[in-house]
């Protein structure tokens, strides 16, 4: 991935910055600047906690060209607690101790890179939540 | 607005094509289509395809096909939306016949997939999805599937096993398909010793990797009876879309711009579900025919898999899928599905699907699925009586 694409994503990669509707309250993941409730402008910036639980996951073997060295990893879709779904890693888990309903916390992890691949990427994967909630 | 019809088909068989260049697949189809419409010259070509600049290195499809097709002059352009860029392209052949902006118009869908490496196939394409927040996550596009087909058995009970009919039903079908790269049975049996390929997607839930080109020609209607012995009106051409990414959707297990794209089908035809004879639905996976049927009206939610279970998707069965051995056993080669289900529906309401004749089949539809669910392309056929 080049890096000036990775480093327009650094917000969302490191600190799951997302956004949240003045009009309606709905918090949005990943950005897009209109409301997808209510179709309002939306540009406040809004951190999510990380933590969620597992809505579906898999195993992939076979990965992608840059994602090799993983092989294989746990995927899941993430429901974050504050509503949105996140596709992401799992990481720190055997790939059968995964359950859906499972709760997860986001950790930063190198998602991809190194070698021939380029620069290494830094981003969010889920691990099984051991953080007390607040 | 004028009435369109297809007035010629052709296609390759789908395979491994070592032998084969993109161009020449396409050049092909395009020849048995014509001459399967008895025309020496169009006034266009449209050529879907997703995967020829990752591929294959070649982009600029409409102008290299028109020229090695004999064609060279006449407008012609490259149309992608991922999977569903066959669909597509015939979607833009029919505006441009039915805006009265062309006469004959000849759709052409091709991809070489098998020149690549594994690794890199699968990188290409997962750009179906959407970039920054699924692929780049190292999400195949499998994967994708692979968390709406966990989720539907979650939320509805269903077990792996419960998907084969899918998987026979295809293979059956494409048995008596010449075109067909997979011509061979499955039994339950065997699909439940396939192999995982990212669980709890099997091998016999997946479409194949493969190369193959398909080719419509399209005429005004008011003309096709003069220059076609066996026309076909389309009688509803409706493209729907929704989010790239699986976890923007409202609900995953809804596919709602599959739903969009039939209902307005549905409209422009003046039917809906029950009129239907036969559907070629998008079987990339088998969790999409399930969410397809649904999507389309033939099941409530969470009932598709259903329908297969209790044998209504076979030839005799009430609303007959991949006739033709669909995109699980015909193949998949991404940009030439759309046309290649559509070649199919044609081949049925001409009354010419020999073994896999749908009895009495007037009205058929052909749906292509881009992505997970982001571009849907319905078109429906009718039988011209004379
Ligand atoms: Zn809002």
């Amino acid at each position: 991935m080049s890096v000036p694409r990775n480093w327009r994503l650094q917000q969302q990669r490191y600190c799951l910055v997302g956004e949240i509707c003045e009009k309606c309250g709905a918090k949005i993941f990943p950005p897009r600047d209109v409301c997808p409730e209510c179709e309002a402008p939306a540009q406040t910036p809004f951190a999510f906690s990380g933590r969620g639980e597992v809505y579906s996951y898999s195993t992939v073997y076979h990965p992608p060209r840059g994602f090799e060295e993983f092989a294989p990893y746990t995927v899941a879709l993430v429901r974050l607690e504050e509503g949105p779904l996140v596709t992401a890693q799992l990481t720190d888990v055997d790939a059968d101790q995964v359950r859906i309903g499972m709760p997860v916390e986001m950790v930063t992890r190198k998602v991809q890179g190194g070698g021939e691949e380029g620069a290494i990427v830094y981003g969010y994967k889920f691990r099984p939540a051991i953080r007390p909630t607040a | 607005m004028r009435d369109v019809a297809i007035i010629g088909v052709g296609q390759t068989k789908v395979g491994e094509h070592w032998d084969v260049s993109l161009r020449h697949l396409a050049l092909e189809a395009v020849q048995a289509a014509m001459t399967d419409a008895g025309v020496t010259r169009t006034d266009a070509l449209y050529v879907g395809n997703m995967l020829s600049g990752e591929l294959a290195g070649q982009e600029h499809l409409g102008a290299l096909v028109a020229d090695f097709a004999g064609l060279r002059g006449i407008e012609a352009f490259k149309i992608e939306a991922a999977c569903g860029s066959g669909a597509a392209a015939l979607r833009m052949g029919y505006v441009a016949v039915a805006g009265g902006l062309a006469d004959i118009v000849i759709v052409v869908g091709v991809e070489k997939m098998t020149d690549a490496l594994g690794p890199d196939t699968t990188m290409a394409l997962a750009m179906a999805a959407d970039g920054d927040y699924e692929a780049a996550q190292g999400l195949s596009f499998v994967a994708i599937n692979a968390l709406l087909m966990r989720r539907y058995m979650h939320e509805y009970g269903y077990s792996h096993q419960d998907f084969a009919p899918f998987a026979v039903n295809a293979h059956h079908n494409a048995m008596n398909n010449p075109h067909a790269m997979f011509r061979f049975p499955v039994t339950a049996e065997r699909f439940a010793r396939a192999k995982m390929i990212c669980d709890p997607i099997n091998l016999l839930d997946s479409s194949p990797i493969c190369d193959g080109a398909a080719a419509v020609v399209l005429a005004p209607a008011d003309a096709a009876r003069t220059l076609s012995a066996a026309p076909i009106r389309i009688v509803a051409s409706a493209v729907g879309t929704d989010t790239l990414a699986v976890h923007d959707r409202r609900d995953p297990l809804v596919l709602e711009g599959a739903a969009l794209s039939t209902r307005r089908a549905y409209e422009q035809a003046g039917v809906g579900p029950e009129d239907i004879d036969l559907f070629e639905l998008h079987d990339a996976f088998s969790i999409m025919a399930a969410l397809s049927l649904e999507a389309a009206g033939f099941a409530d939610k969470g009932q598709g898999l259903r329908l297969a279970l209790d044998g209504e998707i076979g030839i005799d069965g009430r609303i007959p899928v991949a006739t033709m051995g669909g995109l699980k056993a015909r193949g998949h080669p991404v940009g030439a599905t759309g046309v290649y289900q559509v070649v199919e529906v044609v081949q049925q309401l001409r009354g010419l699907a020999g073994a896999n004749q749908v009895p009495n089949a007037r009205l058929g539809m052909a749906q292509n699925i881009g992505g997970s669910g982001a571009t849907v392309i319905t078109h429906i056929l009718e039988r011209m009586e004379d």
